[in-house]
């Protein structure tokens, strides 16, 4: 029986690593998933048959209590994975990456009570009744995955809406770094003690670390905040698979956890900016009123305008953000796009590395309206183009066309790459209103002689701008 | 049966490949490969079984189940988002292929 498992452990990690590399190309990124998901299917059901969990006393009650666990966790996952919107997808990834950093901090609090029991009774030491190297990786696991826990929840929050503030006491990072002294003064004492009390204050802590690790954490920061809480979940699933001697959850939770911090890396480059500043000072936290330097009037444009602008361009950039994705505009806009390529005119798609709430958010909207790969252009391949652009229409992007990122040295958003949609011959941008972008930041491009605005919500927008183009014809 | 130097190997060895794993990745698919790692370190959900299975106490069984709960949690939604964010990939193909 236990080499039955233990070789569907190895067949489990072959796959998940063949099906990660999968997901790795637009080709068979689908056929990725779909094995993994067989992988983990099989990886549930031989674990039932694990002597740990069919061997015990309590064997029915616990099979009982583990599908019961599985039907409420699973459930309640399957009916919120399918019904949640595309474009709220990032903070559902932020929520589910919680409750696996949870159930990695759960399974070491499960190891730490058993061990504090069985110390106690023996008169020893947590650290002597589990061994060095399982006490030090099942108290980091249980740092690391409560504190991922409680950050992509609060992650989530903020990401729903439900949550708003960014500051939450004076000298917060004093705070912090008081609190992480305190839980690490804990976890020490946990491994020298067989008391229950540290083990509660520590887990407490981690969790009220974690929440205000990421309060002060601002909007534009979310997706790196996300892919390392991502990275760090898996590092503690690894961690508890040590723990548990289970290969797959070591190799598993190891390889997510070193592509996790690659890819959180990739993100803060793609803003110039370093995991350690996103931590310490999120932008926009700061709502200093000196980077407010943006003059002048917005000029307003009416669709019917716009729409001729456009019609009659020689080439036309798409530059997408978050907007688009709250109103739910790729469909229109999409359409609209056919409209003008069918009248000649060049239309291209300007993704921002970080446009939307995640690296790619962009390309999966498109993607669902269908939008032809061959049409959507990275910051490096268009940024060029910009120049020899009759119109660039900005829907519901903000930071990543604001110029003040490579002239303004005092503006937070200064060094980040952004895309040169000032350079074309005209701007139109479609907004919902007159404020500043995510980040809280004014954006002299709204103010730009060359730039003119198109209020409205961008679904209307773009239905008004259709209307508009076929007119003409 | 994994200890000591052992696991010290497999932890290299998966470090290396997650990062081989990633380091060639276009932008589009960044956010559906984080999705795509979110539901495999879901894999916690077999740690989290054994947990309740060796709680002793009542105390340690309520907090296996939530971790069952929880893992469940994570390896079911993240099967969910990834596979319909990468769904979509698909029928995009067929449409540009048609026009």
């Amino acid at each position: 029986m236990e080499a039955l498992i233990q070789a569907s452990y190895f067949i489990v990690a072959v796959i998940f690593i063949v099906g990660l590399k999968q997901m790795s190309s637009p080709v068979t990124a689908r056929r990725g998933i779909v094995w993994a998901g067989a992988a983990m299917v099989l990886a549930t059901l031989v674990t039932f048959l694990a002597p740990q969990i069919i061997g015990t006393d309590q064997a029915v009650t616990n099979v009982f209590l583990i599908i019961l666990a599985i039907a409420l966790g699973g459930g309640y996952a399957w009916w919120s994975g399918k019904r949640v919107a595309i474009t709220d997808m990032p903070q559902m990834i932020a929520m589910y990456n919680g409750m696996g950093g949870g159930a990695a901090a759960t399974i070491a609090a499960v190891e730490l009570l058993k061990a504090t029991s069985d110390a106690s009774a023996k008169s020893t030491s947590v650290a002597n009744e589990l061994g060095a190297d399982v006490a030090i990786l099942g108290i980091l696991g249980a740092i690391i995955g409560t504190i991922s826990f409680s950050g992509s929840i609060i992650a989530w929050a903020k990401l729903d809406g439900r949550l708003n503030r960014s500051k939450l006491l004076p000298a917060q990072h004093l705070v912090n770094a008081l609190i992480t002294v305190a839980t690490i003064g804990f976890a020490i004492s946990i491994y020298f003690s067989s008391d229950l009390m540290p083990i509660v204050v520590f887990f407490a802590l981690a969790l009220v670390l974690g929440i205000f690790i990421t309060i002060p954490v601002g909007g534009a920061d979310m997706p790196v905040i996300i892919s390392l809480f991502n990275a760090l979940t898996g590092l503690a699933v690894g961690f508890e698979g040590y723990v548990l001697g289970n290969a797959a959850m070591i190799i598993a939770g190891i390889v997510v956890g070193s592509a996790g911090s690659l890819l959180t890396h990739l993100m803060a480059v793609a803003m110039n900016r370093s995991v350690s500043n996103v931590f310490f000072a999120g932008v926009g936290t700061d709502t200093g009123t000196s980077s407010e330097t943006a003059q002048g009037e917005m000029k307003e444009i009416q669709a019917q305008d716009a729409g001729i602008l456009m019609a009659f361009a020689s080439q036309v950039v798409i530059i997408p953000g978050y907007g688009m994705a709250v109103a739910q505009a790729q469909h229109k806009i999409y359409e609209l796009t056919q409209l003008l390529s069918d009248k000649g005119v060049s239309v291209k798609f300007a993704i921002h590395p970080v446009a939307g709430r995640m690296p790619g958010h962009m390309n999966v909207l498109l993607a669902e309206a269908g939008v032809p790969y061959d049409m959507i252009y990275d910051m490096e391949d268009i940024n060029a183009d910009f120049k020899t652009t009759t119109v660039a229409l900005v829907i519901g992007a903000n930071d990543v066309v604001n110029p003040s990122a490579k002239t303004d040295s005092s503006s937070p958003l200064y060094g980040m790459p952004i895309l040169d949609a000032i350079d074309s011959d005209n701007v139109i941008v479609i907004k919902r209103g007159r404020g500043a972008g995510f980040s809280g930041v004014e954006n002299p491009l709204f103010f730009a002689d060359n730039t003119k605005m198109l209020f409205g919500d961008g679904q209307k927008a773009a239905s008004d701008l259709i209307q508009a183009v076929k007119e003409l014809s | 049966m994994i200890e000591g130097l052992a696991a010290l190997y497999i932890f290299m060895l998966a470090g290396f490949t997650g990062y081989e794993i990633i380091s060639k990745v276009p932008v589009i698919l960044h956010t559906p490969l984080m999705s795509g790692s979110n539901f495999v370190h879901g894999i916690v959900l077999v740690g989290a079984m054994i947990a309740l299975g060796i709680a002793e106490n009542t105390t340690q069984q309520v907090i296996g189940f939530l971790a069952v709960l929880l893992g469940a949690g994570n390896a079911v939604g993240g099967y969910v988002v990834t596979e319909r964010m990468l769904e979509m990939f698909k029928s995009s193909n067929k449409e540009s292929s048609e026009g």
